[in-house]
């Protein structure tokens, strides 16, 4: 069927055509989030349809599984799963190009951002939790009545108020006094930083930067400061750690929420880990619990971190979201989420407000307060708002697509991190093409240089086999990656070796005596063997790197197999039919340049 | 026309025994070396934290080290990467007290170092890799299964398309080569990364390219020249081959040493084993698999009375004895 050269020439301008036509650049739709005004956005990029692998465009690659560590999950198959959705539904909103979400095994997720600019807020919107409570605050002094009994429990404990079971660590009073060396200042402050980064895992975001609402900001007077300085004197006096460092907020800084406290910043972990002992925890009244606020506050020149006593109970849960959207408060400029729930979660949520007219609510996400708890003034319908202080409209976007994507079932922690610089990636790629040019230009130098007019062809194969490469990347929708690029500059210096191995056939043909289109024939016959047992066991090789490779390896892989068929078409196929054109149009030819 | 090698005719079997002799002088002391201090793995395969930045001027890497020492974060390598002002920094132990496959923990602390040393600002973070040791023990896992597999793999398709003998002898040389190039790895103290688990692997490939090659030779040889001995045969077929391997293996080492000196840093290591993969597979190719090959011909004789037999699945008819002969001379 290929016998005769007019077919052959149509096999190789068919092949030809086809590699030109998958290869030649077309326009792309990117859909990405506008960072000024966050709306979705279409840009057309226009570019080589070939698919290049995070280590080349620059992206993020995350390996994540269940975070069993606060909360047990009791169905971890049905929570990955539910985890799935809810990152898929999320990195839509994100609006990244074409980003692979996947499960691999049972319990691991990987996720794939190519060209992403910021990958920590990329981190936080696929590991925020984005569970969103409404709780109203306590008013029955549970808190207050329960500090005796807790410092009671935990003097029974061996905690004292001063001198802490944990030697090694100054205890939060010194710090309050003053007394102590500015290296353990230092210590004290690694060590607070070890236990928020607990929290900033859960929802980073979320930890450092939402803000307060509604503030009374105006307060911070010297009385705050004073009262600071009477809180810390109280310390002193043998009494119980916590009772010393847990105030009540109104008697500190003003204001008549009621069940809300105020800890200094500094005493804030120590605090936290105390109230977290199962001892001390029991003491507590059943239905009232605990939450911190999300960022620290600051009342004079103390900065301080507001501890809420609520309801346990929540009137309504993130579930009943049905909708959240990031605006920019028509009043004060600063940017908002307003959210719309359900109907079931709508007349749950009027009912329940309606109850409380008065009371105060806190909005909890991801366990910690956001702002001051506003006073409910009359019955709440289905929409209501978090204002964010003084933040930029990012993060508002940023909390509003993960609350409307829904809350992850159980936390996620990240078990294997690869993020690449776009820059980094634009650079390997030219460095590639430098070693591919250069590394070209050699073997041209070698082959022409040995084999002369022979040469010229298998050059021509050689580009034809680069052609044919790609050309193939491309149909398959294969990616390339740096070792695949890597692989694709080292292929070229092997590719030629078929042809090699057919020239010096048909050397050793013309050696024998025979005649010029004899050897090449023989030539071509003889070394057919060689070619193909060495390229099985090279593809039998790059199969298993394919089977056991992660994404990189898995790259080179397929551009080493790629690379082979291609070879075997040019090196073989094509160079064939250049000596029978060749031989055709000077039949008289007597020595073959060769 | 040009040809190296025309007519070449070295006794490469004579000398075999100073070829082992060199063979155990490099290997030998590999292996000690790779015994006493190890492979120097990746992160991906140890787990840890890798961060590669580019700073806006030199870094004072003792204050880096010791700032993250002071939170927690102990060992931790930093080491110039390239060009002046790039940094890679290592910490191959999580932070003191943290779920170690959790490596955001590490990660961020890693950030906080390099902030309060750099200044935030002072540097872009190039490149990120964060491997849970759960995950890195995965990935070890598959890279060894993947050289493994992939070794018994090509024992097979050797057995299929020739006989044992000359299947055992290409493996034989392909171990050799692996050792070889372990130990080189070990020398240099190349990083052990996926990528060099691929290079290792296309050195495979390759090595037993020019293996198979030889030995297509000696089977076309042991029909063409009934006379000859099968030392002779064996001698022959390198011989004849040369042109060849010096062609292949120049064009080879062209583009590798394109790679090495412009394919940067993370293509380097996989460069540098190649390279040195393309030396000791020619190496093995002709004293370690035609020796061996010859070995296992004297031990187990075949049938074809030079001890070798001469079927393949796909015969190429045999040109006139005569005639080659008549060439040669």
């Amino acid at each position: 069927m290929f016998a005769t050269i007019r077919n052959r020439l149509i096999v190789i301008a068919v092949l030809v055509i086809g590699s030109v036509f998958v290869l030649v650049p077309r326009s792309i739709t990117l859909r990405e989030r506008d960072p000024q005004t966050g709306v979705m956005r279409d840009t057309v990029v226009k570019q080589v349809p070939i698919k290049r692998g995070l280590d080349l465009q620059g992206g993020m690659h995350l390996a994540l599984e269940l975070d069993q560590s606060k909360q047990v999950s009791s169905d971890p198959k049905r929570d990955i799963e539910l985890a799935l959705t809810v990152l898929r539904k999320r990195i839509d909103e994100f609006g990244v190009t074409e980003p692979l979400i996947q499960k691999v095994g049972d319990s691991r997720i990987v996720v794939e951002l190519a060209g992403i600019t910021d990958p920590a807020r990329a981190k936080a919107i696929v590991q925020r939790s984005a569970f969103l409570e409404f709780k109203i605050t306590d008013k029955t002094r549970a808190l207050e009545k329960a500090l005796p009994g807790m410092d009671r429990t935990l003097r029974g404990m061996g905690v004292k108020g001063v001198d802490t079971a944990t030697q090694k660590r100054p205890s939060a009073v010194e710090q309050l006094l003053g007394t102590d060396s500015i290296k353990n200042l230092k210590d004290t402050t690694t060590k607070a930083r070890d236990t928020t980064t607990k929290a900033k895992e859960k929802g980073k975001d979320t930890t450092k930067k939402i803000a307060t609402a509604r503030v009374k900001g105006g307060d911070t007077t010297a009385k705050g400061a004073d009262t600071a300085e009477k809180a810390a004197d109280t310390t002193s006096v043998p009494g119980g750690v916590l009772e010393s460092l847990v105030q009540p907020a109104a008697a500190v800084a003003g204001g008549q929420v009621p069940g809300e406290f105020l800890v200094a910043e500094t005493a804030f972990p120590r605090v936290d880990s105390l109230l977290n002992l199962p001892e001390v925890r029991r003491t507590l009244p059943r239905g009232v619990t605990l939450r911190w606020a999300a960022s620290p506050t600051s009342v004079g020149v103390q900065s301080y971190r507001y501890l809420y006593a609520l309801d346990e109970k929540s009137i309504v849960t993130g579930s009943n979201l049905e909708d959240a959207r990031a605006q920019l408060d028509p009043l004060t400029n600063g940017p908002i989420v307003t959210f719309e729930l359900d109907r079931a979660g709508g007349r749950k949520f009027g009912e329940e407000t309606g109850k409380h007219v008065g009371d105060y609510m806190a909005i909890i996400l991801d366990g910690r307060v956001q702002g001051r708890p506003p006073v409910i003034q009359s019955r709440i319908g289905r929409n209501g708002q978090i204002t964010l202080g003084g933040k930029g409209l990012q993060e508002a976007q940023d909390l509003a697509l993960t609350l409307k994507a829904g809350a992850l079932p159980i936390p996620l922690k990240i078990v294997e991190e690869r993020q690449v610089g776009a820059s980094l990636g634009a650079d390997s790629i030219r460095k590639g093409i430098t070693a591919g040019l250069v590394g070209t230009a050699l073997v041209i130098l070698i082959m022409i240089g040995y084999y002369r007019l022979s040469g010229v062809l298998s050059i021509l194969a050689l580009g034809l086999y680069i052609l044919f490469t790609f050309g193939g990347l491309a149909a398959l929708g294969a990616t390339l990656t740096l070792p695949g690029l890597a692989g694709l500059v080292l292929s070229i210096g092997i590719a030629v070796d078929a042809n090699v191995l057919i020239f010096e056939r048909i050397r050793e043909e013309l050696l024998l005596g025979k005649t010029i289109r004899l050897s090449v024939d023989e030539g071509f016959k003889h070394a057919m063997n060689a070619i193909i047992d060495s390229n099985v066991s090279t593809v039998l090789t790059a199969l298993f790197l394919f089977q056991f490779g992660t994404g990189p390896v898995k790259g080179f892989a397929v551009t080493l197999i790629m690379g082979i068929v291609a070879s075997m078409i040019s090196a073989v196929f094509v160079v064939r039919t250049f000596y029978l054109i060749w031989l055709d149009r000077r039949p008289t030819m007597s020595t073959l340049s060769i | 026309m040009t040809r190296f090698f025309a007519n070449a005719n070295y006794d490469f079997l004579g000398v075999r025994k100073y070829a082992y002799a060199v063979t155990a002088a490099i290997i030998l002391p590999g292996l000690l070396f790779l015994l006493v201090r190890g492979l120097n793995y990746s992160i991906e395969f140890t787990g840890g934290t890798l961060l590669q930045i580019t700073a806006k001027q030199a870094v004072d890497v003792g204050a880096v080290r010791g700032a993250l020492d002071r939170q927690g974060v102990h060992g931790a390598e930093i080491q110039q990467f390239g060009s002046a002002n790039e940094y890679v920094i290592r910490a191959r132990v999580a932070k003191a007290g943290t779920d170690a496959n959790d490596t955001q923990a590490t990660a961020s602390e890693v950030g906080h170092a390099l902030d309060n040393v750099l200044g935030k600002g002072n540097y872009t973070i190039q490149r990120t890799e964060a491997v849970g040791p759960k995950v890195g023990g995965e990935l070890r896992q598959k890279a060894f299964l993947a050289i493994f597999l992939s070794f018994f793999a090509v024992l097979a398709y050797l057995a299929y398309r020739f006989e044992w003998r000359f299947g055992l002898a290409a493996v034989i040389a392909t171990a050799h080569d692996i050792i070889a190039t372990i130990a080189f790895i070990a020398v240099m103290r190349l990083e052990v990364s996926l990528v060099i688990v691929g290079a290792v692997l296309s050195m495979v490939g390759y090595s037993l390219n020019d293996t198979i090659i030889i030995f297509d030779r000696v089977r076309e040889n042991l029909r063409k020249h009934k006379k000859e001995t099968f030392a002779q045969i064996l001698n022959r077929s390198v011989n004849e081959t040369l042109p060849r391997s010096v062609l292949t293996h120049g064009t080879t080492l062209a583009t590798l040493l394109a790679l090495t000196i412009f394919g940067g840093e993370v293509i380097r290591p996989f460069a540098l084993v190649m390279f040195f993969g393309v030396f000791t597979g020619t190496f093995s190719s002709i004293y370690i698999a035609s020796p061996v090959l010859m070995a296992i011909e004297q031990r187990w004789p075949g049938p074809d009375v030079r001890g070798a037999r001469t079927t393949s699945p796909k015969p190429v008819s045999p040109a006139p004895a005569g005639v080659a002969r008549k060439a040669r001379a």
